[in-house]
C-alpha cells in the first residue's frame, strides 16, 4: 500500500470513530437538558435522578468525543498537507471559527455544568447545559460547512499563480446549498441516536427492574418509563425530520454531484422516469443482475422532485467528465455507495419501527413481562436499538465521503493530489496502527463503563444546595 | 499594521494563552506522582483543574485552526514536518484527557493507578515536546523549494530544541505547583509551594541558558528585552513563593511563560518556518491567506475573542474557592 491508501484508511477510521461519539453527544446533551428543565419546572425528583443518570452516560461519551476530535483537527496538516495548502484559504476559516465560537463554549459551559451543581443558582446552572448544547450544534454547522465545500465548492476562485482555491464570498460558503441540506439531516440523525439511546436504556431498566410492585425491582421503573417515552418520541420525531431533510438532500446531491446519485443507484444509463432500486443481487458492474427489486418512478422523485424527471447514469457522466477533466475514472466505488446508502435508510427506518412498536407495547402503563414471547424480544431489541441509528450515521458518512471519490474537493482536487508529500508510507502506517490500537482499547473501556453505569441504575437524589447557604467546608457536590 | 502581521501576533497570542493555561494543568498532571501522597490528595489535585482543563485545551485547537485559516502553508508544512512528535503528543493528550474523566468512575485501586500513570505520561510528554517543537521551529528545519520537510527526526531534535523542551517541562511543573498552592488549603498547599521552589530553581537555570542562547543567536533588541522579562518575572515569581505570596508566585510564572513565548515569536518574525537550507523558508507573507480571508477572520476574532475571554474568566471566578482533602466526598 502507498502512503495515499494508508492515509485514506487512517482518515476514514479516525473520522468514523470520532463520529460514533459525536451523535451521542449531540443527541444526549439535548435530552439531558430537557430532563433537567423538567426537574427545574416541576421539582419532581425523578427528573433530577434521570438528569444525573443520563448526564453520567453523556460525560463518559463526551470525553471520547473530545479526544478523537483533536486528532481530526491535526490530521489535515499531518496527512493531507497539499490538500491543506490548496483549500486553506477557504476551508480554514470555518474550522477556526468553529473552535472560537463553538468549542470554547462547549468546553467552558460543560465544565461549569459538571462542577457547578453547588456553585451556581439552579436557573443559571440549567442555562449552562443549554448553552453547551447550543455549542454542539454550532460546531456541527461550521464543520459541515467546511465539509460541504469539499462536496460542492462555492464562493471561491482558483488562482493559477498560487495554485490554490481562494475565498471570494464567505457568505456563499456558509450558505452552500449542500450545508443547508446536510446540517438538518445530520442534526436530526444525531437526535435519533440520542433518542434511541435513552429509549433503549430506559426500556431495559424498566423491564429488568420494573419497580415496587414488580418482581425484582428497585423502584426506579416508573422514572425510566418517563425517559423511555421521551426518548422514543424524540427518536420518532427526529426520524421524520431525518427523512424529510434526506429527501431534500437527495435533490441537492443530484444537482451538484450527479455521479454520486448514479453510483448510489448503480445506474449506468440515463433514465427518465427512473426507478429506485431497492435491492440488487448480482455484481453491480452494469451487467444484468441476478435479481433486482425496483420501485418505478421513485428515483425520479427522490432526485428531482417530479415523478418523471431524468436521472443521469454513470456512463454518460463518465464521458462528460473525461471531456471536462481529462482521461480517468470518475466513478466512485459502486458497491460501497450502493449498499451504504441502503444500509443508512434501512437501519434508521428499523429503529423508528422498533420505537413505534415499543411505545405501543408499553402504552397505558403496561410493561410486558420478560417471561412472555413479546417481552423477551423487546428486551433484546432494546439493546440493539441505540446501535441502529448510530450505524446509520456511519453508513451515511461513508456514503457521502466515498461517493465524492475520486475527488477530495469535487471537480478541483483529486484525492491523490492532497496527501502529504514529505510523509512516508511507513510513518503513516505507524500512526494508523497506533491510533487504531489505542482507539480499540478505549472503545472497550468506554463500553464497559457505560454498561456499568447503566447497571447501577438511578443515583440517589439529594437536591444540590447552592451557595451561600452551604457550609464552606462541606464536601463538593461533584468531584473527580 | 499589515493584516499578515496582525495574524502572526494573534497566533502568537493563542499559543501563549495555550502555554500559560494548559501549562499549569500539565504541571498539576505531573504532580499526581511527585506531590500527592494518597488518594484524597490526588483527587484534590484533579479537582483544582477539573472544571477548566478542557477549556484550556481548546486554546490549542483554536491556535491550530487559526494557523490553518490565516497561514495555510505554515499549517501544512509545520504539521507534516512534525508528524512524529505530533502523533506522540496526540496519543499523550488522548490518554490524559480520558484519564481525567474516567479515573473516578471506578473504585478499584489498580484502575486508578493505571489512569494516574496515563495522566502523568500525558502531562510530561506534551510539556516536553511542545518546547522541543517551538524551539525547533525558531531554530529552523530543512525544507525544500516546495516547503516540504526533507530532514529526519534528528533535524527536529537539535540540542537547542531539546533545551527548549526541558525549559517548558520544568517551568510548567513549577507553574503547576504554584497553581496548586494557590488553589488548595492544608498540608498539600505548603508542600506544593516548597516543591515549586525546588523545581523552580532548576527551571530558572535552564530558562536563563535558553533565553540567552535564543537572544544571542538572534541579536534583536526586542528579543533581548523579552528574554530579560522572562527571567525577571520568573525570579520574581520564585521570590513571591518564598515569601508565601501564592497569587503573585503564579502570576510570575504565568508572565514568564508568556515572555518566553513572546521571545520565540519575536525571534521567528517575519519568518514562520525558517529553513536551514537555501530554499523553502516561509514568511508571514508567503504563507498567508488572501487579504479577504484575513479580513473576515479579523472581524470574527475581534467580535468573539473578548466574549470567550469573558466567560472563561467567569468560570475561573465561579471556581475560585480553595479546596482541601475535607472537600472530597467519599
Ligand atoms: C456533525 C458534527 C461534527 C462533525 C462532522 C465533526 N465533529 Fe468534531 N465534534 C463535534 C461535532 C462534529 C462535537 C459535537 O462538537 C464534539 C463531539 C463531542 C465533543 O466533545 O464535541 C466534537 C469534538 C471535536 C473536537 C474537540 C473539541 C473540544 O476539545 O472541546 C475537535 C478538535 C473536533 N471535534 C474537530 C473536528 C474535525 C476537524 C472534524 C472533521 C473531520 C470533525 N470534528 C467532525
Ligand atoms: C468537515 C468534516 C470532514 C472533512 C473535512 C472530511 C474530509 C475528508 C478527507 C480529507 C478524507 C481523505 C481523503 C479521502 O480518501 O477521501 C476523507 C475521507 C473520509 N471521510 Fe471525511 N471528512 C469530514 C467528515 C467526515 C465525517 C464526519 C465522517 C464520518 C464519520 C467522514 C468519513 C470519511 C470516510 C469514511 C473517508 C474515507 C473515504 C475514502 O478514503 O474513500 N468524513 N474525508
Ligand atoms: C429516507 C431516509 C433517508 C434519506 C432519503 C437520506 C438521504 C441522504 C443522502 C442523499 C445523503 C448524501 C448526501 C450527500 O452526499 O450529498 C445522506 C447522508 C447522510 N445520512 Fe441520510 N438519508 C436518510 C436516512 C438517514 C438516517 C435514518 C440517518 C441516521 C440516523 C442518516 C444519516 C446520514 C448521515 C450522517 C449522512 C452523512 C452526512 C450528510 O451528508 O448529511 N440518514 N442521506
Amino acid at each position: 500500500m502507498e502512503a495515499l491508501d494508508i492515509a485514506r484508511w487512517q482518515f476514514g477510521i479516525t473520522t468514523v470513530y470520532h463520529f460514533f461519539f459525536v451523535p451521542v453527544t449531540i443527541g444526549l446533551i439535548f435530552l439531558v437538558a430537557i430532563l433537567q428543565t423538567c426537574w427545574h419546572r416541576t421539582g419532581d425528583e425523578r427528573y433530577l435522578r434521570l438528569t444525573r443518570f443520563f448526564g453520567k452516560l453523556f460525560l463518559i461519551n463526551f470525553a471520547m468525543g473530545i479526544v478523537t476530535g483533536i486528532v481530526q483537527e491535526f490530521q489535515f496538516g499531518m496527512n493531507w498537507s497539499d490538500y491543506s495548502r490548496f483549500v486553506g484559504d477557504v476551508f480554514g476559516a470555518p474550522l477556526a471559527i468553529e473552535g472560537l465560537l463553538a468549542f470554547f463554549m462547549e468546553s467552558t459551559f460543560l465544565g461549569l455544568w459538571i462542577f457547578g451543581w453547588d456553585r451556581l443558582k439552579p436557573s443559571l446552572h440549567l442555562a449552562t447545559i443549554w448553552i453547551a448544547a447550543i455549542g454542539t450544534v454550532l460546531s456541527a454547522y461550521f464543520i459541515l460547512a467546511a465539509n460541504s465545500f469539499m462536496q460542492n465548492p462555492v464562493g471561491f476562485a482558483f488562482n493559477a499563480e498560487t495554485g490554490r482555491a481562494e475565498l471570494t464570498d464567505f457568505v456563499a460558503v456558509m450558505t452552500n446549498p449542500v450545508v443547508l441540506a446536510t446540517f438538518p439531516h445530520t442534526i436530526f440523525a444525531c437526535f435519533m441516536v440520542g433518542g434511541a439511546l435513552v429509549a433503549g436504556v430506559s426500556l431495559w431498566r424498566m423491564m429488568r427492574h420494573p419497580g415496587e410492585d414488580g418482581v425484582d425491582g428497585d423502584g426506579d421503573g416508573d422514572a425510566f418509563r418517563i425517559s423511555f417515552r421521551l426518548g422514543a418520541v424524540f427518536l420518532l420525531v427526529a426520524g421524520l425530520g431525518t427523512m424529510i431533510s434526506g429527501d431534500f438532500q437527495g435533490k441537492v446531491m443530484t444537482e451538484v454531484q450527479p455521479m454520486k446519485m448514479a453510483a448510489a443507484e448503480g445506474l449506468y444509463e440515463d433514465e427518465a422516469p427512473a426507478a429506485f432500486s431497492a435491492l440488487t443481487v448480482g455484481t453491480l458492474d452494469g451487467s444484468e443482475p441476478v435479481l433486482e427489486i425496483k420501485v418505478p418512478h421513485l428515483l425520479s422523485y427522490l432526485g428531482t422532485g417530479t415523478w418523471d424527471g431524468e436521472i443521469r447514469g454513470i456512463n454518460s457522466l463518465q464521458a462528460e467528465y473525461e471531456e471536462l477533466y481529462g482521461p480517468g475514472d470518475y466513478a466512485p466505488n459502486i458497491p460501497v455507495t450502493y449498499w451504504t446508502f441502503r444500509a443508512m435508510i434501512t437501519a434508521g427506518g428499523l429503529s423508528m419501527a422498533l420505537a413505534a412498536w415499543m411505545l405501543w407495547a408499553t402504552r397505558g402503563g403496561r410493561t410486558p413481562s420478560r417471561r412472555t414471547f413479546t417481552g423477551r424480544w423487546m428486551l433484546r431489541w432494546a439493546v440493539v436499538l441505540p446501535f441502529l441509528p448510530l450505524a446509520a450515521n456511519s453508513f451515511g458518512w461513508i456514503f457521502t465521503e466515498m461517493g465524492r471519490q475520486p475527488w477530495l474537493v469535487f471537480g478541483l482536487l483529486p484525492t491523490s493530489a492532497g496527501v502529504s508529500p514529505s510523509v512516508s508510507a511507513g510513518t503513516v502506517l505507524m500512526s494508523l496502527i497506533g491510533f487504531t490500537a489505542l482507539y480499540g482499547v478505549l472503545a472497550v473501556i468506554e463500553i464497559k463503563l457505560l454498561l456499568r453505569t447503566i447497571r447501577q441504575g438511578l443515583p440517589a437524589a439529594d437536591p444540590p444546595r447552592p451557595e451561600p447557604d452551604r457550609d464552606p467546608d462541606a464536601p463538593l457536590a461533584f468531584a473527580y | 499594521m499589515e493584516l499578515t502581521t496582525i495574524w502572526f501576533v494573534l497566533i502568537a497570542v493563542l499559543w501563549t494563552g495555550y502555554l500559560v493555561l494548559e501549562g499549569f494543568d500539565f504541571g498539576v498532571g505531573m504532580l499526581m506522582r511527585l506531590l500527592a501522597r494518597d488518594e484524597n490528595e490526588r483527587r484534590v489535585l484533579l479537582n483544582t483543574i477539573g472544571p477548566v482543563w478542557d477549556g484550556n485545551e481548546v486554546w490549542l485547537i483554536v491556535a491550530g485552526g487559526a494557523t490553518f485559516a490565516a497561514f495555510p502553508e505554515w499549517y501544512a508544512t509545520l504539521f507534516s514536518a512534525y508528524y512524529v512528535p505530533l502523533f506522540v503528543i496526540l496519543v499523550a493528550l488522548i490518554v490524559r484527557a480520558v484519564g481525567f474523566e474516567y479515573r473516578h468512575k471506578r473504585p478499584e485501586a489498580q484502575w486508578k493507578r493505571r489512569w494516574d500513570a496515563a495522566i502523568v505520561f500525558g502531562s510530561v510528554v506534551p510539556a516536553l515536546l511542545w518546547g522541543v517543537a517551538l524551539a525547533g521551529i525558531v531554530h529552523g528545519i530543512p525544507l525544500d523549494a516546495d516547503h516540504d520537510f526533507v530532514g529526519s527526526l534528528a533535524d527536529l531534535v537539535t540540542p537547542y530544541a531539546l533545551l527548549g523542551g526541558l525549559v517548558t517541562l520544568t517551568v510548567f511543573l513549577t507553574h503547576g505547583a504554584f497553581f496548586v498552592a494557590l488553589k488548595t488549603v492544608g498540608d498539600i498547599r505548603h508542600r506544593a509551594r516548597a516543591l515549586g521552589l525546588r523545581w523552580g530553581a532548576v527551571a530558572a537555570v535552564l530558562t536563563l541558558a535558553f533565553v540567552a542562547w535564543t537572544a544571542g543567536r538572534d541579536g534583536d533588541l526586542a528579543v533581548w528585552i523579552a528574554a530579560g522579562v522572562a527571567v525577571a518575572t520568573f525570579l520574581a515569581g520564585l521570590a513571591a513563593a518564598g515569601a508565601g505570596r501564592e497569587g503573585w508566585a503564579f502570576t510570575g510564572t504565568a508572565f514568564a511563560i508568556a515572555a518566553v513565548a513572546a521571545m520565540l515569536f519575536l525571534a521567528l518574525f517575519p519568518d514562520v518556518m525558517p529553513s536551514t537550507l537555501a530554499t523553502g523558508t516561509l514568511t508571514t507573507t508567503t504563507a498567508a491567506s488572501t487579504p479577504y480571508t484575513l479580513e473576515i477572520m479579523t472581524w470574527v476574532a475581534a467580535a468573539f475573542t473578548p466574549i470567550v475571554i469573558g466567560y472563561q474568566a467567569w468560570s475561573y471566578w465561579v471556581f475560585r474557592r480553595r479546596i482541601g482533602v475535607h472537600h472530597i466526598p467519599s
